[in-house]
């Protein structure tokens, strides 16, 4: 280095990145108890694509591809839109995501660091706008005793489209939970009612609340190891709680207890791995705090009252616009600037 | 129909009135952008964008006959930020003009006869001297425009680049190498 | 117990110390020669007082002090000046400066050194007194220690700041140690200067000797001073965190610790002061660590002037040193050449490999972590500073405090994409100091040339007046006088005689001395003599020029 400081903090990107990687384990671990190992293989294809669409794009605007490659980055963005997608999907259901959250949503906007929103979310918003017949089919927990296909005939579902004879789709997959949920209440049935349904366990949806508590365990380290800051998991989850448990409270019948909301959809991982992406999340703390709480408050609002089943990935990419402004705003007083000073 | 053409016409009259009045009323002295723009260029008025001054300059932009690039001791960074000023794209040197070294003139005082022509040439008046008397530059008035060089009948002025010095030392912008050059 | 305060940030460096606590503070030999730069503090640099060829004795003063921020310059031993001229100092540009340079005579001859009783000088007298004695902050910025006790302002709390936070530097730790009783004599000198209520001498933890020492040193003195144990945090040792740290309060930005009833001093800066007054002893010499990749890491008593080189000599640098780092890991500069020399300053002095400071990798794009605003100590956001600075957007990083970094490198130190984020500062920081200088030229500039066009205008105003009433007067004369020619003309016909003149005496005047030239001075005389003949060639041209030259 040309000037000092001339020592270092062995940290960097990479690790941060790795060490994410790592705290995703153990919810894939409990994906795949619950739901079966077709969850690794959309990994297996995320990964592969976002590697290889990352390593041509680098090539295309003339930066070294080695160091841009092993940060780590694109491997994340394809696991956390891996996860989000329903495991038993056409192949290129997943490519197409991965690449164009890659291409467009990542380095169009200059790469890493530069992007506007957070590229996962895009590729997922993407894919439910496009193709929403195909995210739908989510795979039933093993322990509801449905009719299940076994690897093989997923693997040929996923790669060729087959089914075995006699099966359709329907039969072999379900709603999520929180889907599910939507459409009993429009059906004019109450929580309780629909809450008595098999595919629902003690929190919210039988097995994807445990891979919910996967990831909260994840986030937890990432928490305890100073990875990722609290103000975003911590404000993000705080402020659901609070709208759901007031909605709850005053009308039981038509909303859920906020821990079904904390369990259910992406609610988990978004607040430990999605909105908590430095680079499309505010900067100073009070930033922090409101993005969580603006991200919370439409997740709910999305969830309860729009169109879609689960509203992370939206309320995360308007809250993504709203940073730079949040970061504005909330611009810290600097040491021998605070207020009361000469 | 013809109320609705009577209120058209009422709402233009009153209208044009309030226009008119504030247009007497809110009058502001001289051109405000004039000042903004000249107080951008370096005002070394040199002449070098080929209008007497910076200040002649500043006002050929203002009125759009003059283009933002023509400035050469303001530089690229000058072109920039009249470009920033003006809400235009910003363009890069057209022609002959060139930024040059910041530079100080200098009177060979062996070869100067005390003529006076670059006394009054001088736009900052940074030349003093006397008829008959050897003329010396006020360094650290000089703005390097280089008016004084033309009417010199001796030549005995040049403009030697100011070398860096500690007191003004800058740091430099780091480079960062993305990938090593073989 | 005191309560202490904390500020934002920080980090825990490993800090290195031990390497060099281990011996006494060595003399370091005197050396073959000594280059004294004139430039040694904050502000303007000293003029010289002395000619080449003078003999002056050890402590004479060579440097005056040229403007209010400024200081004296004494030569460090007796001898003989060698030359005035620009040499390299230890500054990252690598340019040289004005140094003195002196051949010692080897007998360190002292000038007559008399005590002052300093109870019985005026503040004024004090004041002068320091500034003549070259006194200047030894903590690393150096700035002129008459200056801090000129504030009008009543201090309530004297600070005296041992904490000594950067890695690997031990001076002020082994000169606290082993020079306590003289350091808290200082400390008394001070103390009557600013009229301080409470003194506090604060100490970072991890020097348990040093506060020992002191301690001691102040019991023994039967006063009531106290030594603090302050946390062990970089960067504790800047004078307003140190501050904060041991008051709670925090040094409005732009001002001065004594607009907050505070003073703070250097240890080192308080033993050379008790030196100045107690034995009539200028700033000679200092305290330097030398450590890093050599065999003995030791600190040095060194006269100002002694080479780099000469003190990593008695250390013994390790074969795979590659570079010197003047000052510490943290915010230490690589010096040019090891044979720079030392200065007031200079604190430490480190070897460095590629083994002990490993190059960074590459840097990556920032990814907007906030580690670096999570140990900013200023609070600042380093990131937003950097992406303006990075974009030349200045404007911009002022207003997010830019001049409120003190580039202290903890920013950097924490970076995962190992951006040289206070790289980026200090090139912001020249840039924004150029802009603003050139600002202020343009704005001179512009005022100059207004008043010089409305000088013009009055003067062709009187002149028409002038005009208007002699052709009145030759009307009421009823005499038709002939034209008189133009001022122009006139000029014009000036010029010409003048060149002619010029030529002329050109033509008279031959040298007497060109007998027995060499080849290259007689190649200079052709090339002037061709630059003359051009010159009569245009002054022919402007004589038959007769248009007047536009000069409007």
């Amino acid at each position: 280095m040309l000037s000092s400081p001339f020592i270092t903090t062995p940290t960097s990107v990479n690790q941060i990145m790795l060490r994410v990687l790592l705290a995703l384990i153990p919810g894939i671990a409990l994906y795949v108890w619950y739901f079966g190992p077709a969850i690794l293989v959309s990994i297996t294809l995320a990964s592969i694509t976002a590697l290889a669409t990352e390593a041509v794009m680098l090539k295309l605007r003339d930066r070294p591809i080695k160091p841009f490659l092993s940060d780590h980055s694109a491997l994340l963005t394809a696991w956390l839109l891996a996860l989000s997608i329903p495991p038993l999907a056409p192949w290129w259901l997943v490519v197409v995501g991965t690449a164009f959250a890659i291409v467009v949503a990542k380095h169009l906007y200059g790469g890493l660091g530069s992007n506007a929103f957070n590229p996962a979310m895009i590729g997922y918003a993407v894919l439910i706008i496009s193709f929403p017949a195909h995210m739908t089919h989510w795979l039933t927990p093993h322990a509801l005793g449905g009719i299940e296909l076994d690897f093989a005939q997923q693997l040929s579902y996923i790669f060729h489209g087959t089914l075995p004879a006699g099966l359709t789709l329907d039969a072999v997959t379900m709603a999520t939970p929180l889907d599910t949920l939507k459409t009993q209440l429009h059906l004019g049935l109450s929580v309780s009612e629909i809450r008595d349904m098999p595919i629902y366990g003690r929190l919210a949806g039988h097995g994807s609340e445990m891979v919910a508590l996967g990831f909260a365990i994840g986030g937890l380290y990432l928490l305890f190891t100073r990875i990722i800051s609290w103000h975003l998991p911590l404000v993000y989850l705080g402020t659901l709680f609070a709208v759901a448990g007031i909605f709850h409270v005053f009308d039981p019948t038509h909303y859920v207890t906020p821990l079904f909301h904390w369990f259910s959809g992406a609610a988990m991982i978004g607040a430990f791995f999605i909105l908590t992406d430095p680079v499309t999340s505010p900067t100073t703390a009070k930033g922090k705090i409101i993005f969580a709480a603006g991200a919370a408050l439409l997740t709910y609002l999305i969830r309860v009252f729009g169109g879609f089943p689960d509203g992370m990935a939206f309320a995360t990419i308007l809250m993504n616009i709203c940073v730079p402004l949040i970061d504005l705003y909330t611009q810290p007083k600097v040491f021998g600037k605070k207020d009361g000073l000469l | 129909m013809i109320t609705a053409l009577w209120v058209m016409i009422a709402l233009a009259a009153l209208l044009g009135l309030v226009l008119g009045f504030s247009a007497v009323r809110f009058k502001i002295e001289g051109n405000p952008l004039v000042e903004k723009i000249d107080a951008v260029l370096p005002q070394t008025q040199c002449g070098q964008c080929g209008y007497p001054g910076c200040k002649p300059y500043a006002e050929a932009i203002a009125k759009g006959e003059a283009d933002i690039n023509l400035c050469p001791p303001g530089g690229d960074d000058g072109i920039h930020k009249l470009a920033d000023l003006l809400g235009v794209e910003y363009k890069p040197f057209g022609g002959d003009a060139k930024p040059k070294a910041k530079a100080v003139a200098f009177i060979d005082e062996q070869t100067c006869i005390g003529c006076t022509l670059c006394i009054q040439a001088c736009p900052v008046d940074a030349i003093v001297g006397a008829a008959k008397q050897m003329h010396t530059v006020i360094a650290s008035e000089c703005t390097g425009c280089e008016l004084c060089l033309p009417p010199c009948p001796v030549d005995c002025i040049s403009m030697p680049a100011i070398e860096e010095r500690l007191t003004d030392w800058k740091w430099k912008h780091p480079v960062i190498t993305l990938r090593k050059i073989a | 117990m005191r309560t202490l305060h904390h500020f934002h940030g920080g980090i825990h460096p490993t800090s290195h110390k031990s390497l060099s606590t281990h011996q006494s503070i060595a003399r370091a030999p005197l050396p073959k020669s000594l280059v004294i730069p004139l430039r040694q503090h904050a502000g303007e640099a000293a003029k010289p007082c002395v000619n080449v060829g003078d003999h002056v004795l050890k402590g004479q003063r060579i440097g005056t002090p040229s403007a209010t921020l400024s200081s004296s310059i004494h030569a460090p031993t007796s001898g003989t000046i060698a030359s005035i001229a620009l040499h390299q100092i230890a500054h990252p540009s690598a340019l040289p400066d004005l140094c003195i340079t002196l051949i010692p005579d080897g007998k360190d001859t002292w000038i007559k050194r008399e005590a002052v009783d300093f109870l019985a000088l005026s503040a004024n007298e004090m004041q002068q007194h320091l500034r003549d004695f070259g006194i200047v902050g030894l903590g690393g910025a150096t700035f002129p220690s008459d200056l801090k006790l000129r504030h009008p302002i009543k201090v309530d709390t004297l600070i005296l700041n041992g904490a000594e936070c950067e890695p690997y530097i031990t001076c002020d730790d082994m000169l606290m140690r082993e020079r306590a009783s003289e350091i808290v004599r200082g400390i008394v000198i001070l103390r009557h200067a600013l009229e301080a209520g409470e003194v506090l001498i604060g100490i970072e933890d991890n020097k348990p000797e040093a506060i020992a020492a002191m301690h001691e040193a102040v019991s023994a003195a039967q006063l009531d001073y106290a030594v603090v144990a302050v946390p062990t945090i970089y960067p504790g040792g800047s004078a307003k965190h140190l501050i904060k740290v041991l008051t709670g309060l925090e040094v409005p930005s732009g001002k001065l610790p004594t607009d907050i009833g505070v003073q703070c001093f250097n240890v080192a800066t308080a033993l050379s002061i008790k030196r100045a007054l107690d034995d009539g002893e200028p700033l000679i010499s200092r305290i330097v660590t030398i450590t890093g990749n050599v065999e003995h890491p030791r600190n040095y008593e060194a006269l100002i002037g002694t080479a780099f080189s000469d003190l990593i000599d008695l250390s013994v640098a390790k074969r795979d040193t590659n570079r010197y780092i003047m000052g510490g890991p943290m915010m230490g500069v690589v010096l040019p050449a090891v044979n720079v020399p030392l200065v007031k300053s200079s604190n430490c002095v480190i070897a460095a490999s590629d083994t002990l400071f490993p190059p960074a990798p590459p840097a990556l794009p920032c990814i907007r972590c906030t580690r670096c605003a999570q140990v900013c100590p200023a609070e600042l956001q380093p990131q937003d500073l950097y992406w303006f600075a990075k974009s030349n957007n200045f404007g911009k990083a002022q207003e997010y405090s830019l001049a409120d970094c003190i580039e202290c490198g903890v920013c950097a130190y924490v970076c995962p994409s190992h951006i040289p984020l206070v790289q980026y500062y200090r090139y912001a920081k020249s840039e924004i100091r150029e802009r603003s200088a050139e600002k202020l030229a343009a704005d001179k500039a512009r005022e100059r040339h207004e008043y010089r066009q409305f000088r013009i205008e009055r003067e062709k105003q009187e002149k028409a007046e002038k005009l208007a009433q002699r052709e009145a007067a030759s009307k009421a004369a009823a005499v038709v006088a002939p034209s008189t020619p133009s001022v122009d003309d006139t000029q014009q016909i000036r010029i010409n005689e003048a060149i002619e003149r010029a030529k002329a005496q050109a033509a008279e005047a031959h040298p007497k001395n060109t007998d027995a030239l060499t080849p290259e001075q007689q190649a200079e005389i052709a090339s002037i003599e061709a630059r003359r003949a051009k010159i009569r060639e245009l002054a022919t041209d402007a004589g038959a020029d007769d248009e007047p030259h536009k000069t409007s």
